[in-house]
């Protein structure tokens, strides 16, 4: 089973994000599970949605406190909120963020994955300059670093998830995929 | 068609699929993207339904049973203080033997004011001749709604059934769920055409004043209908299995077969339970699971089948009659009462007010049962701070 908790803000759509990743997955005949922290939300309070995948039924309704892998839509949350809290060792940690993942220390043996997911989501009109919807592009990077599902699933996912400019989302994920830094990617 | 949907979604699908033609609802949270979700699919002319906003959920209750009346297949959503609210009406659809499905999502009862799960709300209706069925997850909350109305509408049965789900670990949660194809359903569950209804052309009174002469004569049929539809829940439940591959009874086990420690849950807690179940074998404990499904009527015969089997039981319940104990632990010992052979039964309060149980939780709770002997209260608290 793969558990992934996602970090952003109200807004940001943090939540899409992990819906339309389950979207993706469930294509390929895969059992998952997509939900945000339980009860309300603020525009710009950080937020908190999780995922579960698994090959088979997933029978655990309980909350996600040790992810094997986070998410990060707003990297001014890092240090803000304890994102890294219950996280498994050797966890990938994907920022949105226009820095090289060797400016992120987030200690133990973590591995970290960027991609700049708000000059994406400008360039293809999602949200506003001033607030971004980034949720597609780091979608983009988390399929290249996690691969939990193809780019295509996911693609289509996006399409049949995203509230408006479907084309531009896709377009969105599809650039992230490539130009996400970390590792050996 | 495989899609992935949120349990309140799942409560839509179940009502189109099952082609109700009138819905009333009032929003109330989390209910409230069931409601949504069926209005949008009566404006753009997908379901052939009147949908009626109303100014309460009383009122909801009351256009449902107006509609199902008439012979109208009705649906209606609500939680917490909504079915509250509701009460009177409650009773109005049973003695009126009206076939009305209603899903309620669980929440816990205010003050203090408070969104999250809980199964008070629901189990305060548990008297009102209401069927009900709690679901582990959104399949079963769609697959439910649709064999609801083959049950509730049987001319045996003639009684309204309650759909009901987590606030939020269902209601909220997304999961995969296969859709049933709207022909194969329209196989399963025909046109609603009862045999009395309002029609000003054959004029009937309905729920006229009723003296002691009679009204007792109504309630002994109640119950008599009730015990049919334990028989139709299971048959409904057999077909559905042999239509659409996914099998439902009034209890779900798991592993009880060589069983000598017994785990009793419902709802999404019953589902988490079964993984417990795996990690207790795991660590040589012979445990089962049983998990009440249908809850009214409630399978005595069933529960006692499993239960009188095994060495020690335990009862986790997300509720709580005040005064007493847990409603389901109530509900089993009571089942087991005159039985030679029968366990202990111990009884766990936990996850009130939509505290999250996790697995270790259910193991660590086991794990305790395990070292007592007999219960010394009818409550173990689990998970309180105090």
């Amino acid at each position: 089973m793969l558990e992934i908790r996602f970090h952003g803000r109200g807004g940001q759509g943090t939540v899409v994000a992990s819906k339309m990743l389950a979207v993706g997955v469930a294509k390929e005949g895969k059992y998952v599970q997509a939900f945000p922290e339980f009860g309300v939300e603020r525009r710009g309070a950080p937020v908190v949605a999780f995922i579960r995948i698994d090959e088979g039924p997933i029978y655990i309704k309980s909350k996600i406190y040790q992810p094997d892998h986070i998410v990060i839509l707003d990297p001014t949350l890092i240090g803000a909120v304890d994102v890294t809290e219950g996280l498994k060792p050797g966890a990938w940690i994907i920022v949105n963020s226009e820095k090289e993942p060797d400016k992120f220390d987030f200690g133990k043996d973590f591995k970290v994955a960027t991609i700049d997911a708000t000059s994406i989501a400008i360039k293809y009109r999602l949200g506003s300059k001033t607030s971004p919807i980034v949720n597609t592009a780091i979608l983009g990077a988390v399929i290249r670093v996690l691969n939990p599902c193809s780019l295509e699933s996911l693609i289509d996912g996006i399409k049949e998830e995203a509230p408006v400019k479907p084309e531009e989302n896709a377009q969105a994920a599809k650039e992230a995929y490539e130009r996400v830094k970390g590792g050996d990617l | 068609m495989r899609k992935v949907l949120m349990g309140n979604h799942a409560l839509s699908w179940g009502a189109t699929l099952s082609r109700v033609q009138v819905i009333a609802a009032y929003p109330i949270t989390p209910q409230t993207q069931v409601v949504e979700l069926l209005s949008e699919i009566c404006a753009d002319g997908t379901l052939d339904a009147k949908f009626i906003k109303v100014e309460s959920e009383h009122s909801a209750m009351a256009a449902c049973i107006g509609a199902s009346a008439t012979g109208a297949r009705a649906f209606t959503a609500t939680s917490a203080q909504g079915l509250a609210l509701m009460h009177e009406m409650l009773h109005w659809a049973v003695g009126g033997r009206l076939p009305v499905v209603m899903g309620n999502i669980n929440r816990a009862m205010a003050p203090p004011w408070t969104i999250w799960t809980e199964q008070n709300d629901s189990l305060s209706q548990r008297d009102t001749g209401w069927m009900q069925v709690y679901c582990q997850n959104n399949q079963e909350v769609l697959d439910s709604v649709i064999q609801a109305y083959k049950v509730s509408e049987n001319q045996k049965v003639l009684l309204p059934t309650m759909i009901v789900l987590d606030a939020f670990v269902l209601s909220h949660t997304m999961e995969v769920v296969e859709i049933p194809e709207q022909e194969k359903v329209d196989e399963y569950l025909p046109p609603y055409n009862p045999p009395y209804k309002l029609d000003p052309k054959e004029p009937h009174a309905f729920g006229g004043l009723t003296g002691p002469d009679g009204y007792f004569e109504l309630r002994y049929m109640i119950q008599e209908a009730m015990e049919e539809a334990k028989n139709v829940w299971k048959e409904t439940g057999k077909e559905f299995g042999e239509l659409f591959g996914r099998e439902y009874g009034l209890i779900e086990t798991y592993r009880v077969d060589d069983a000598d420690f017994l785990i009793i849950s419902s709802a999404t807690i019953a589902s988490t339970a079964r993984v417990a179940v795996d990690v207790l074998r795991d660590k040589g404990v012979k445990a089962g699971l049983l998990r009440v499904r249908v809850f009214r009527p409630f399978p005595s015969e069933e529960v006692r089948d499993v239960v009188k089997g095994v060495k020690k039981a335990v009862v986790i319940d997300r509720n709580i009659s005040f005064g007493a104990s847990g409603i389901f632990y109530q509900e089993v010992k009571a089942a087991l009462y005159n039985e030679e052979h029968k366990p202990p039964v111990f009884g766990i309060i936990t996850g009130l007010g939509g505290r999250d149980v996790r697995v270790e939780d259910i193991v660590e709770m086991s794990e305790d049962v395990l070292k007592r002997e007999k219960p010394e209260s009818d409550i173990i608290w689990k998970g309180v701070r105090v």
